[in-house]
């Protein structure tokens, strides 16, 4: 895997992170390839949401948090001084746990942040955007009688397909899931999880899951941390028939603790 | 190995486990008494192989549904997943096994006093298939890579022996025409015996993946022992 020849690779060279004295990341090593789903698992506190985190500079927003290291995109250094965070999360999505819709309505949840980001005006190009977004996140259909209404009086389902609609309508290069389908039920994780197998054509997708299973049906690659460390990374068919860590052996078989 | 958090799963694995070699064991025991069968020239031998050829069959059947109820519910995975894959392969090879021991005992009633069956080297052949049974068995029971390669390795033995075994009876045949049924019979049971110790080899081969997670079926064996002696994986 060779990350420079890689376009839209997201390259992390010995990423280290303190929360005050506390080091959460004992220097992380890892290449995440465009066009692929990449899952992180491991057990709470083992420093996986952290990491993810990271790669939007999210973890900024805590003041007793440090990051050492290099998180590059595209080849560029996302903890640079002139990077403008704003953009760069434009470029870095973020889907979160629970759906967290803005108290609009849909129509203007897919075009406030591309009408702040400039990408397009009101009008005809924005409805346009809205469809195209909301029909790339597969819920066009059930929302296109009804853009007016507010987000949030959709189901748990729908408003998560709503809130990555939201994510990609600002077009960006890397959509990162934090658990996100934790808080809804089989059948509308089943559609997040088809919408996620057709999104990587266009988006490198990282998720962050605590459903080994899921880890296992949606991802190309999976990394393993544990207490602050990437203890194995691979292809996840290798990760879950025949890992090479016991610790991984360990955590996947369901022997923990 | 670590236990599983999950008690009630590593019961399960262990039940698993011990049923396959309690399928195992009754496979040895009908090879073995098919043979004296022959060599003893005891009918009631072979009765008793035919007889309980089913137990091992309900075995089959009864594991295929505990490997059918863990996948359902456990949803098995890495070292877990190999051994499941492993128990569904080995049952198909131990069930056709006591088939061929069953096809033995019945060789025998069809021509007992056949004097070709008395040839030593059929015997040998048994001793030999028969070491590699048990062995293969060991393996799984112990995830021991090396009883696996020593197994796979152990079956050119085999070959070569049956092929010798099988210019001889030509030989008989070709002596004296009147001994050609009994000498197909004879040649028959080599071939059954030695198709028993190619089901010990796929045993063998399962139990390299169960253990190493690497795939050995279908290569010489030159390639197998590369294959598990190559070793890139490193702790980090």
């Amino acid at each position: 895997m060779n990350s420079e020849t890689i376009e839209n690779t997201i390259s992390i060279r010995n990423l280290k992170l303190w929360y005050d004295d506390f080091e959460a990341l004992h220097g992380i090593d890892l290449d995440i390839q465009k066009g692929k789903v990449t899952a992180f698992i491991g057990p709470s506190g083992c420093g996986k949401s952290t990491f993810l985190r990271c790669l939007n500079r999210m973890n900024d927003r805590i003041p007793a948090c440090r990051v050492e290291g290099e998180i590059l995109l595209n080849g560029q250094d996302i903890y640079a001084p002139a990077v403008d965070v704003v953009q760069l999360r434009s470029y870095v999505g973020m889907v979160f746990q629970k759906p967290n819709p803005f108290p609009k309505s849909i129509y203007e949840n897919i075009a406030y942040a591309p009408r702040i980001h400039g990408i397009v005006k009101d009008g005809p190009e924005m409805d346009e955007l809205v469809e195209t977004a909301l029909k790339r996140a597969s819920i066009w259909d059930e929302v296109k009688d009804k853009l007016q209404q507010p987000g949030t009086a959709l189901s748990g389902g729908q408003q998560q397909r709503l809130c990555i609609a939201r994510t990609i309508a600002v077009r960006p290069k890397v959509i990162l899931m934090d658990e996100p389908c934790s808080a809804l039920d089989p059948i509308a994780t089943a559609k997040i999880e088809e919408l996620m197998d057709e999104l990587k054509e266009e988006f490198t997708i990282v998720i962050v899951t605590h459903n080994m299973q899921q880890a296992a049906r949606v991802s190309d690659y999976t990394a393993y941390f544990y207490l602050g460390d990437l203890i194995e990374f691979n292809d996840t068919h290798t990760i879950f028939t025949a890992p090479a860590n016991q610790k991984t052996e360990d955590y996947i078989t369901g022997r923990f603790g | 190995m670590n236990e599983h958090t999950f008690k009630r799963f590593e019961e399960e694995l262990h039940e698993l486990k011990a049923k396959v070699l309690a399928m195992g064991g009754l496979v040895e025991k009908a090879t073995k008494r098919s043979m004296n069968s022959l060599i003893k020239q005891d009918a009631n031998r072979a009765h008793k192989v035919i007889e309980r050829d089913h137990a091992i069959n309900a075995l089959e059947v009864e594991i295929d549904d505990m490997t059918r109820t863990i996948l359902a519910l456990r949803q098995p995975a890495a070292s877990d997943l190999r051994f499941i894959m492993t128990t569904i392969k080995v049952v198909t090879d131990l069930e056709r096994m006591g088939d061929l021991a069953e096809s033995i005992a019945t060789h025998m009633l069809q021509t007992e006093d056949n004097p070709l069956t008395q040839v030593s080297s059929l015997q040998t052949l048994s001793d030999l298939v028969l070491a590699q049974l048990t062995e293969a068995l060991d393996a799984f029971a112990k995830g021991d890579l090396e009883a696996a390669m020593e197994c796979i390795e152990g079956d050119k033995k085999i070959d070569d022996l049956y092929s010798s075994m099988q210019r001889e009876y030509l030989t008989y045949m070709m002596e004296d025409p009147r001994q050609i049924t009994a000498g197909l019979i004879a040649t028959n049971i080599g071939r059954n015996l030695e198709r028993i110790g190619d089901h010990a080899v796929n045993i063998a081969q399962m139990v390299v993946y169960m253990v190493k997670g690497k795939e050995v079926r279908h290569v010489d064996v030159e390639t197998a022992a590369a294959l598990i002696s190559g070793n890139p994986e490193e702790e980090v």
